[in-house]
């Protein structure tokens, strides 16, 4: 029993980390058909702005909830900066070009915005540990849990139902999946694809951002500490079909639960096992668990 | 004469010219001024911890011998009296962008020598690259023994001994010091968490063999945890670890993955309920300050960074304040290392110019090293394993204390074991020697 409970936590914790960065990614996919490599660089722009302000927080010993409004925040001014930036003045020239070549730009942006935390925030770690180091830790089933990695469980199932009821239930998400699916019948309905690009590209980076503000106060925090995250991400969404919102959440527990199985068990095959669930899934069904159906054009 | 033969004599003239002009300048260089190649991680999760502190030891060093300002026995101005120019490059990359480099820094940048490399990978791909271009490359920081028990090398040193005495001295420490008289009953006792790549499997098992030493009646556990390189999240392997009946956990974790392995488990009270071993986790002491829990034993690969930083050698004194001076940061272990193969390689360009008489070739100055014993910050260092290629140390361990009064970190109850303790006589190889029950071994 007390192996289990600590299984299905640990894997509950890493599924909710992988949700979060993943969902952005898969959104993005989604609605763009872009595969933004530079996604990491929205996880650790969020990562590094989290991580300047609850130090400074931390230092002068503001109130704790000041570290949480800053994690929202740092997350909400990267992939608003960052996703306009890269939208407007980059990717909305290159909507039409060959979907390699975008790939290959977002691939030289996340470079290029590597090199600016460089330059920005040097090379020595940052460790913002305040916030995880107030909630301490929690006894469960005979194991000590950090109780701020828990809070991050907690955090997916907010973010899931905000994504769940923004696209089932307002306006603007019916008007996101009209584009989902059929992107030329949505502007000849007379939806502005421009705009829901650029929002849905900004959104996709806060969401980024958000999992790297988030995470930020339980890691080291130093240049190119993003890249496996977004390789772990791809894992992910492939898994869960590309684009897929709920496959996004299924490909993340799946990968947490399998992992933390093989950790447990079998610690040399942990890194092996994601990747061979990932091939299995691709042999079987090559879309994905979760892909979105394509209209077929005639 | 014809306009076709002008044009071969002029152009034959030109080539000519060019040879001379550039005989020339290398002759008048080598002789004022060489060029060194200094690679560390100046980016990435091990530039902050690791690779800048490197190369900071390294540039302080290489200023201060160019100056003739850095104290004896390395007073004497220059590297067989030129200036050496440093070139520092990021070891970021992984090995074939790291073995490209190399070959561009030689064949391009017609470098005199190379220092430095931190990753056990990327020394096991630049050695056999170093030996084909037949370029001295000091090694600084890499520790997997294969490097030399595997082959031997031709033009690759190195000042830094490998992970064999690390992991043995902690072995030996936990032994010795921690369960003097309290060890009662056999069973389950130690496993570890270290990084899945030559550096962590080798660490790793040198302590397991150790262990099973020194503490015969000790069983290891059967699920060692090895996560990647840079993995960053390590929630689950501390709920495996803690559920591990094992008492002791080893782990040569190095850069940012410590740090972050230290902060997660530090919440979830692991280090209360557990004896850490680190053997080369010291750049956290100082990083995480009174946060950085207390009662870790504490390695630094040699007598160098946390565990020397009171020590009065007087080439320790000038290091540390000089360091603090320039950087405003206490040197790390390091630090240390890239200053010591720098300090190695002056004494063998000197050692070298002054047997010929003249300015030394490469050959001069390797035979000059091989075998060399040199004085570093608070020891003598030997190479005297690996054909005269590889040097062996003493390594220290201590365990970590916060000191209030002092507002810094240190470490208590500090033991030093000699270098004859913890590595096999020359041409042995550690995991027979270690298998044979470590014979000729002298500890005392």
């Amino acid at each position: 029993m007390q192996f289990l409970t600590t299984v299905l936590l640990d894997g509950l914790v890493y599924a909710s980390y992988l949700f979060i960065v993943s969902l952005g990614l898969t959104i993005t996919f989604g609605v763009m058909k872009i595969l933004n490599v530079a996604h990491g660089s929205f996880y650790a722009w969020g990562a590094y702005l989290a991580s300047i302000a609850i130090i400074y927080l931390g230092e002068n010993e503001y109130n704790s909830m000041f570290y949480y409004f800053s994690i929202f925040m740092a997350a909400i001014v990267a992939g608003l900066f960052f996703g306009f930036i890269i939208e407007r003045f980059i990717l909305r020239k290159m909507y039409g070009e060959d979907i390699h070549l975008i790939v290959l730009a977002t691939f030289g942006i996340f470079w290029i915005l590597e090199d600016l935390i460089l330059i920005v925030f040097g090379a020595d770690p940052l460790m913002p540990y305040y916030p995880a180091m107030e909630l301490g830790g929690l006894e469960i089933a005979g194991v000590y849990q950090g109780v701020y990695s828990l809070t991050l469980s907690g955090l997916a199932v907010v973010v899931a139902f905000i994504c769940w009821y923004f696209l089932k239930k307002t306006k603007w998400g019916k008007l996101l999946q009209s584009v989902i699916f059929d992107r030329e019948v949505s502007v000849s309905m007379g939806i502005n694809v421009t705009n829901v690009y650029l929002i849905t590209f900004i959104i996709g980076g806060m969401l980024g951002a958000l999992g790297g503000a988030y995470v930020a106060p339980t890691i080291s925090i130093s240049p190119g500490f993003a890249i496996d995250v977004v390789v772990m991400s791809f894992a992910v969404v492939v898994i869960g079909g590309m684009g897929s919102v709920p496959g996004a959440l299924i490909g993340s527990l799946m990968v947490g639960m399998i992992r933390a199985f093989a950790v447990h068990q079998a610690p040399v095959l942990e890194l092996f096992i994601i990747y061979a669930v990932m091939a299995i899934v691709l042999i079987i069904k090559p879309q994905g668990l979760f892909a979105p159906p394509k209209p077929r054009k005639i | 004469m014809k306009f076709g033969t002008m044009k071969t004599v002029s152009s034959v003239f030109l080539t000519f010219l060019f040879v001379i002009g550039t005989l020339f300048t290398t002759s008048v260089y080598a002789k004022d001024r060489i060029k060194v190649g200094v690679v560390s991680f100046l980016t990435g999760p091990a530039g902050g911890p690791f690779g800048i502190p490197a190369k900071q030891g390294a540039e302080l060093v290489i200023d201060a011998i160019n100056a003739g300002t850095m104290p004896a026995p390395y007073n004497k101005k220059g590297f067989a009296g030129a200036t050496l120019d440093a070139i520092y490059s990021d070891e970021s990359g992984g090995g074939t962008k790291q073995v490209a480099l190399f070959r561009d820094f030689v064949q391009k940048q017609n470098v005199d020598a190379m220092i430095g490399y931190i990753s056990s990978g990327n020394c096991m791909a630049i050695g056999p690259v170093a030996d084909e271009l037949k370029m001295l490359t000091v090694f600084s920081t890499c520790g997997t023994p294969r490097l030399y028990e595997e082959k031997l090398r031709s033009h690759v040193f190195r000042t830094q001994a490998n992970a064999v005495g690390d992991s043995l001295a902690a072995a030996k420490y936990i032994a010795d010091e921690y369960f003097k008289g309290k060890m009662t009953t056999a069973g389950k006792m130690y496993t570890g968490i270290n990084q899945n790549y030559a550096w962590g499997q080798d660490s790793y098992k040198f302590f397991e063999l150790g262990m099973k030493v020194y503490m015969p009646s000790a069983v290891g556990s059967s699920k060692p945890q090895f996560p990647k390189l840079f993995a960053g999240q390590y929630g689950t392997e501390i709920s495996a670890l803690s559920l591990d009946k094992a008492k002791v956990v080893h782990s040569s974790f190095w850069n940012g993955d410590w740090e972050a392995f230290v902060l997660q488990a530090m919440v979830r009270g692991f280090f209360k309920q557990k004896i850490v071993v680190s053997s080369v986790g010291g750049s956290a002491v100082d990083t995480l300050g009174k946060k950085f829990p207390d009662g870790v034993i504490m390695g630094t690969r040699g007598l160098v960074g946390l565990n020397v930083r009171d020590n009065k050698d007087p080439l320790n004194t000038w290091f540390v304040s000089e360091y603090k001076k320039r950087y405003k940061a206490w040197p790390l272990g390091p630090s240390y290392q890239y200053a010591r193969s720098v300090m190695a390689y002056k004494l063998a360009m000197d050692k070298a110019a002054a047997s010929a008489g003249k300015f030394p070739t490469q050959d001069q100055a390797i035979s000059a090293m091989k075998g060399m014993k040199f004085k570093s910050f608070v020891d003598t260092i030997e190479f005297t394993r690996g054909g005269g290629h590889q040097a062996v140390h003493a390594i220290s361990y201590g365990i970590t204390k916060y000191n209030k009064a002092k507002g810094e970190p240190e470490v208590e109850n500090l033991k030093t074991y000699a270098a004859s303790c913890i590595y096999p006589p020359a041409g042995v190889k550690s995991e027979d020697w270690i298998n044979n029950g470590m014979p000729g071994r002298k500890c005392e």
